[in-house]
């Protein structure tokens, strides 16, 4: 059996530049792990641009018939908040993560292009600056909105020059179309990295989880975001030329908008959420100290949600007057993905049970995130039962069950993933006391904000109505939801703090804070720029496992 | 806490609270999926907190290892068969009620209603029986000893819009260039209250719909009544001055009065504007001052709207609101 080795790269040599030239090397640089902490720290400032439109429309919705913000405003508001956390936050956040991480834990130096990641993350960055540029100079044109009001899923015919006058869409448009690009050229380099760049030993089957889950996320965004990027690229042949494919009044097909969205918009939906699943992966054993449960059904699972999440995309159009054949065949689709979904969820607890479970600051998140996930996923089911869905869809019962996703699974596993690698990124351990304030106020506050938007969706609101009218019986959930924003943001503002703080003032954390197990803690932390001294040789899932057991090592039960 | 919450009033539109054949077997469906639901629920949660609290470490155990487990056939593929045997439970009713919904026949002697989709009101069409009106959706009560179901046709004439009475009947979307069908069947009298579910622009919001379930007799005077053209010139002076100002302003481009020159269809038909209970789509109620304010600037009631402000002075605004309130 092959040995297991691990040199200990020595840490960079340190001189102190000036700050110009500091910046000048973080602008060319094509190191995949600066790129990823760009990627990241551009995620996190539209993670606050975008919590900052939540918390408006919150306090517009936090009593009827308010008028915090104009109808137009909000409109703007719900568009931008849902444009930026899915393509400004999540996508490049999770692209971050996958840049920084892939190349350590499989052992090699940096990913297979590193330009075209560096040229992927500027694309990425000026998509998003160009998409808020509207802000500052649409409004002057032809009186249209300020910024983009067609919603994150610009159903047509809204889009069409008709009934979006002026050049926000545009400005929607384009941006998506460049942030498509940048994630496609991720998309292209992370997947080739694993392919082909695994250090000796590294097979396939003794990947760590979390790189498994990012090469089918992989090659989900190719599936996924091009026939968006083509979709969008037929609006503009709509807006800007007049061409007729969406356009209702000269034939043009609505419906055809909505399936070209879908076939994204599902995909995109498990490319946010599996790194999610990959960090858990991670997490959960190391603090539960115990290897994954099953880890060949969790690769078998994940390649199957990507799979079937190619096929349950009209999921979302249950009332768009599909025949029953069609609806009967996506509710069978959108049923099946759940069976993957939850042998993943069995298999973290299958980890947990029999072992000796630290509550550090990542576990906290990992473990809110299974049941909060549980959520997610059983009323996730609730919408596949298509007659149900005629009642939910287009209601506060789907932005809760998304929001359950997105902030209750995905959300929650970031925060778990930044409290594990911030360590390794920085050298500094993140405070603990502020972790536990930062993970108690969110949890408190995402629930207030959440659960009561289910009830509120069940009593009859729909989404994206810029205020309710009284005496529906709606008060009640509307301000509780409002209330629980505060909290949230009170939590955000202990990670900022956190994370700013610790990255002086944190105890010194060492190569493997965690005692864990996968290649990114042989290195130094911060590991320097060429990653590994030597180049090590792995004889199993967990090489630092080998190491720290000889005893009793992995490749003996594989 | 959870009924209570879920029950209806006459303005609370509660999905729980179904009046109407599609939206009682959505609704029985609902609760079964919602019992099974509990019961995963209780089941996985359980064991998260179960493992939690069992498996945390003990101050003792620090720095040594538990068993490594890596894996187990059985309870593996029990995790997998057990959730495949609820979808197919799942499916199995779903498919059911989707055909019973979705394929229902149309008997003879149902009611054939259009509905229009419009930014941002409702323009309903009875076409056997002539009538049009807006915003609120007149239809029978039908019993089970002489069953009479309205049949929607639904239609966009701009964007999507999506057709939603909770306690009525689950949505389907108006589309441009789709005809879309469904059907209501609503088993006691009453006004349930809706809205648009598909976002449509500025007003999104205030796209109010209710249906108004009568029983048959009534229903047929009702008829009767939206299908006569408005008298002819009012006695009341105001409200004749009032009619001259109609006709003689822009207001006929968009608006039809039976009986006179107006024939606009662009906005809702006014022949029996008073007949209805609101104006602007629900925005408010349709009183004299309200109504004379929406004449005034329909901007100042529901922003963003695609009525213009007609520049009327006082006397004319009075004389015009003397007018539309004879056309009942």
């Amino acid at each position: 059996m092959t040995t297991t080795r691990f040199p200990i790269a020595a840490p960079a040599e340190e001189s102190t530049p000036s700050v110009f030239d500091r910046l000048h090397e973080w602008v060319i640089t094509v190191d995949h792990k600066r790129l990823g902490i760009m990627y990241i720290v551009f995620a996190l400032g539209f993670l606050v641009i975008g919590g900052l439109e939540a918390t408006l429309i919150r306090l517009q919705l936090a009593v009827p018939d308010n008028h915090v913000v104009s109808a137009q405003t909000f409109n703007t508001l719900f568009t931008m908040h849902g444009t930026t956390m899915v393509f400004l936050v999540g996508m490049p956040i999770l692209a971050g993560f996958a840049n920084y991480l892939v190349p350590l834990q499989i052992g090699t130096r940096d990913l297979a292009f590193p330009r075209l990641n560096s040229f992927a993350f500027w694309v990425t960055c000026f998509g998003g600056l160009l998409l808020y540029s509207s802000f500052l100079t649409a409004p002057a044109l032809f009186g249209g909105a300020a910024a983009p009001d067609v919603g994150w899923f610009g159903y047509a015919p809204l889009t069409e020059p008709t009934y979006s006058r002026g050049n926000a869409t545009d400005y929607w448009v384009i941006g998506l179309i460049i942030v498509g690009f940048g994630s496609i050229a991720g998309a292209v380099n992370i997947a080739t990295t694993i392919l082909t760049m695994r250090t000796k030993g590294m097979t396939l089957g003794r990947m760590p989880l979390f790189t498994w889950i990012t090469l089918v996320v992989q090659c989900m965004i190719l599936v996924a975001v091009s026939p968006l990027t083509a979709a969008l690229i037929l609006l503009l042949l709509d807006r800007g030329l007049g061409a007729h494919f969406f356009d209702t009044q000269a034939g043009g097909s609505a419906v055809l908008w909505q399936h070209f969205f879908w076939i994204f918009g599902h995909p995109e939906v498990y490319v946010l959420m599996l790194p999610g699943f990959g960090f858990l992966s991670e997490i959960i054993p190391v603090f539960s100290r115990k290897v994954i449960f099953g880890y060949p059904v969790m690769v078998a699972a994940t390649v199957a949600i990507g799979f079937i999440s190619l096929g349950v995309w009209a999921h979302h159009m249950f009332s768009v007057g599909m025949s029953p054949a069609a609806n009967t065949y996506f509710a069978i689709a959108t049923g099946l993905v759940g069976v993957p979904t939850g042998i993943k969820l069995f298999n973290w607890i299958g980890t947990m049970w029999g072992g000796r479970i630290q509550l550090r600051t990542p576990m906290l998140f990992a473990i809110a995130v299974l049941v909060q996930f549980l959520i997610a996923g059983i009323t996730g089911v609730m919408l596949s039962v298509v007659p149900f869905d005629w009642q939910l869809t287009d209601t506060y019962f789907v932005v809760a069950h998304f929001h359950f996703v997105l902030v209750g699974s995905l959300l929650f596993a970031i925060f778990a993933a930044v409290y594990y690698w911030y360590p390794k990124a920085t050298g500094r351990m993140l405070s603990e006391r502020l972790g536990k304030w930062h993970f108690w106020l969110f949890l408190v506050g995402f629930n207030l904000t959440f659960i009561p938007q289910h009830f509120a969706g069940m009593l009859g609101m729909p989404r994206r109505v810029y205020t309710f009218l009284p005496e529906r019986g709606l008060e009640i959930w509307n301000l509780a939801s409002s209330i629980g924003v505060a909290f949230q943001l009170a939590g955000v503002a202990c990670f900022v703090w956190n994370l700013i703080r610790s990255y002086r003032r944190g105890a010194v954390a060492g190569n493997d804070p965690w005692d864990a197990w996968t290649l990114e803690w042989a290195t130094s932390s911060p590991p320097p720029a060429y990653n590994f001294a030597e180049l090590p040789v792995v004889g199993s899932r967990r090489p630092l496992w080998d190491l720290k057991h000889p005893e009793d090592p992995d490749w003996q039960y594989e | 806490m959870l009924s209570i919450a879920l029950q209806a009033t006459d303005t609370v539109s509660s999905i729980f609270a179904p009046v109407s054949t599609p939206a009682v077997k959505e609704a029985d469906l609902a609760k079964m999926v919602l019992v099974l639901s509990a019961v995963v629920f209780v089941v996985v949660a359980g064991l998260v907190a179960y493992s939690v609290v069992r498996f945390r470490a003990g101050r003792g155990e620090q720095g040594t290892e538990p068993p490594q487990v890596y894996g187990s056939a059985q309870v593996e593929a029990a995790w997998t068969v057990i959730p495949i045997i609820i979808v197919i439970v799942l499916v199995l009713a779903t498919g059911r009620v989707i055909h019973e919904v979705q394929a229902a026949p149309e008997p003879p002697n149902a009611v054939r209603v259009t509905v229009v989709g419009r930014q941002w009101w409702w323009e309903i069409r009875y076409p056997e029986l002539g009538v049009v009106t807006a915003n609120e959706l007149h239809v029978p009560v039908s019993d089970s000893a002489h069953r009479q179901p309205t049949f929607l046709t639904l239609e966009s004439a701009d964007v999507a819009h999506s057709f939603w009475v909770p306690r009525v009947a689950g949505k389907t979307d108006l589309i441009p260039n789709k005809t879309n069908r469904m059907w209501v069947e609503p088993h006691q009298p009453g006004t349930y209250l809706g809205q648009c579910a598909e976002y449509c622009g500025t007003q999104h919001a205030h796209m109010l719909l209710r249906v108004v379930a009568e029983p048959p007799e009534q229903f047929a005077r009702w008829v009767e009544q939206q299908r006569q053209n408005a008298a002819a010139v009012p006695a009341d002076s105001a409200a004749a001055a009032g009619r001259r100002v109609f006709l003689g302003t822009a207001c006929i481009s968009c608006h039809t009065v039976g009986g006179t020159v107006a024939t606009g269809r662009y906005g809702p038909d006014l022949t029996h504007l008073m007949s209805r209970e609101t104006i602007g789509a629900g925005v408010a109620p349709n009183t004299r001052d309200r109504l004379r304010a929406w004449v005034r600037n329909p901007d100042d009631l529901k922003h963003g709207v695609l009525m213009p402000a007609m520049q009327l002075d006082d006397e004319q605004l009075d004389q015009l609101v003397e007018y539309l309130l004879t056309l009942r």
